[in-house]
């Protein structure tokens, strides 16, 4: 689909958009959701209920849920959960596991919350090899309070507070948050992904089938990035954010497996996503 | 019944083992380490787990989720680490999960933070004292029945004394009444059923879009002040017919119940006073045994903070004055010179003096 086919929100809808979400899986108990339009929450959270399912634990999983704009998603999902505090989801993902070892335990943050807020609690679920799978919607900006810098905020991105764009001189470089995890020796597989086209989002739904077949063979703790797009948080055109995404984001956030059968691919020697020198 | 010789942290693990407790998370921490020490030690055998977590943010929110699926859980750390904790004890006070905490304090001077806390918005828990090693035993293992019954967090406030006192104590069974099944707690089974939960401090609701302050909150203060209604606790003796009564809480409260029993065998009007539950505190009791006494003397080892509870429990009826303080050893551990008999004798009398100055 060419961008000007596609429904702006800047102008009024000349037709209804398609419907696009009738099928639903069968862990979502609605599509009717308050996030942006434009917004890749929602479908990183379908390809995630999705794999639950796919893996055999439709019947026995938990989900540990951290503070931001998907936490207006979990009304929709048909799955036990537990409400974390910003940043503190792998600690509580790690109580809830000790406790109920035969369950597929998941986490479900974004940047602002794991890499921000929750930076060592995730490193040391990692480190310690906790059969927990934690996932994370990166989308490079703290898109709940409307746009803010967060961790993983690519160098030159404007946001709410880095106006002119984020200088590595003034305001730090960005973490590669799987890279800091896929090293670590409790890490069974790592991966990024994205949701900005439906060869992404395929690719991002065998990564979280992965990772949560190496939590249940209990090979140790295993995580999933994925790229969501937030143009709300950018600034930009709706129909621009999965370009920005896979461009803009893509190029230092590169998607791909970091850690698979003990072995570790650091981010910089991943091919770079297409039509990115 | 068999008595053994436990110091007061290894009779407490006893007791939370007894309560059911399976699983502990914590942080080493003078004079709070040997309480994760012996958890370390026993819960394995017990079937269950003890995680030495990298901080005290990761401990509080591992027995967070252990808490979420229905076990009996705890944490604990001294005054330092509490601070570290308070986002997550009031969250999970709004939870309404049965967090039983450990509060080994450097003396006295965590009152405030235990009773008062340090986290967001409206919430409360309750806070237990123990006198003694033998109380401790029985408070501890009230405090993880309670914290079920009302799904509230409780805390129980030690101090170095407490921890490291060995007494011939038994640490027996507490008869405690069963415990409704826990319809909010998640296993992971109700999945895929279309009525799965969401254990949250939001007043989310599956299904429902959007959360309702609000009310949630108003029904959580509701519960706070039924709380404070039906929790609180004293320990009291010969307040019928004193000039001055002494209040005091925890292992303080040891020696100046002993310098009143010394002063009463004398024939001073004498009495004391202890709030065994420090939050809720137990104002009515304190009013009553108040009336008619020249004098309430407050004995804590701090700058003066329990005191404001004793003033608004006496509401004017006597004369409130500090006879403790500020005491240390040299490390900051608590252990200072307050805690002496005689000390705390002289400190009495000179308050009664005053009184008998007064008539």
């Amino acid at each position: 689909m060419k961008v000007d086919e596609t429904i702006r929100t800047d102008t009024p809808p000349e037709r209804a958009a398609r419907k696009t979400g009738s099928f639903l899986p069968r862990l979502q108990l609605g599509a009717d959701h308050d996030l942006c339009p434009g917004c890749g929450e929602p479908v990183a959270l379908r390809i995630l209920l999705e794999a639950i399912e796919a893996v055999g634990c439709a019947e026995n999983s938990i989900g540990v849920i951290g503070i931001g704009c998907y936490t207006a998603l979990t009304p929709l999902m048909d799955v036990d959960l537990v409400q974390a505090l910003h940043g503190r989801a792998p600690s509580l993902a790690t109580g809830a596991k000790r406790m109920k070892p035969e369950t597929l335990l998941f986490t479900l943050q974004g940047d602002g919350d794991m890499v921000n807020e929750g930076l060592q609690e995730v490193l040391h679920t990692a480190a310690r090899g906790e059969r927990v799978t934690c996932v994370l919607l990166n989308n490079g900006v703290f898109g709940e309070t409307g746009g803010h810098m967060t961790s993983t905020t690519v160098l030159g991105q404007r946001t709410k507070n880095t106006l002119e764009g984020r200088d590595a001189s003034y305001h730090g470089h960005p973490i590669l948050i799987g890279d800091l995890l896929a090293q670590l020796d409790g890490t069974a597989y790592a991966a990024r992904g994205a949701v900005y086209d439906a060869p992404s989002v395929a690719r991002t739904q065998v990564m979280l089938r992965r990772a949560f077949e190496a939590q249940l063979s209990g090979a140790g703790f295993s995580f999933v990035e994925i790229l969501t797009m937030c143009p709300t948080g950018w600034f930009v055109p709706t129909a621009e954010g999965p370009g920005y995404l896979s461009k803009v984001m893509g190029s230092v956030h590169v998607t791909g497996e970091l850690k698979r059968d003990g072995q570790f691919t650091p981010t910089r020697e991943l091919p770079p996503p297409e039509g990115v020198e | 019944m068999t008595r053994r010789l436990l110091e007061g942290s290894e009779a407490m693990v006893e007791a939370a083992l007894l309560a059911g407790c399976r699983f502990f998370a914590g942080y080493p921490m003078t004079p709070f380490t040997e309480v994760l020490e012996h958890f370390a030690a026993k819960l394995p055998a017990a079937g269950g787990t003890c995680i030495n977590a990298e901080s005290e943010l990761e401990a509080i929110g591992m027995a967070w989720g252990a808490l979420a699926t229905g076990a009996r859980a705890a944490t604990g750390s001294t005054g330092q680490g509490l601070a570290l904790m308070q986002e997550s004890l009031s969250e999970i006070t709004r939870a309404e999960l049965p967090l039983v905490v450990f509060h080994m304090a450097r003396g006295q001077g965590d009152y405030y933070q235990a009773t008062r806390g340090g986290g967001h918005g409206d919430y409360r828990h309750p806070v237990y004292a123990p006198v003694d090693v033998g109380e401790a035993v029985e408070l501890t293992q009230q405090a993880f029945d309670l914290a079920d019954r009302w799904r509230n967090p409780f805390v129980l406030y030690g101090d170095y004394l407490l921890a490291h006192t060995a007494e011939a104590v038994a640490v027996e069974p507490l008869a405690c009444p069963p415990i409704p099944e826990k319809e909010w707690a998640v296993d992971g089974s109700l999945s895929g059923s279309g009525r799965s939960r969401n254990v949250n401090s939001l007043g989310m609701t599956k299904g429902r879009k959007g959360i309702e302050p609000e009310a949630f909150w108003q029904r959580l203060q509701a519960k706070h002040d039924q709380m404070a209604v039906e929790l609180p606790r004293f320990e009291a003796e010969h307040t019928d017919d004193c000039d001055l009564l002494v209040v005091a809480f925890g292992s303080l409260a040891r020696f100046a119940r002993h310098a009143v029993r010394e002063l009463r065998r004398d024939g001073a009007r004498v009495g004391y006073f202890r709030p065994v539950t420090l939050w809720p505190f137990p104002t009515e009791a304190l009013a009553l045994a108040a009336q008619g006494v020249a004098r309430v003397a407050v004995l804590e080892q701090n700058g003066g903070q329990m005191i404001d509870d004793v003033r608004l429990a006496v509401l004017g009826s006597a004369p409130v004055v500090p006879i403790g303080g500020i005491s240390s050893d040299d490390a900051g551990f608590g252990m200072g010179p307050l805690l002496d008999p005689v000390n705390v004798r002289i400190r009495v009398s000179g308050a009664l003096a005053g009184t008998e100055r007064a008539a």
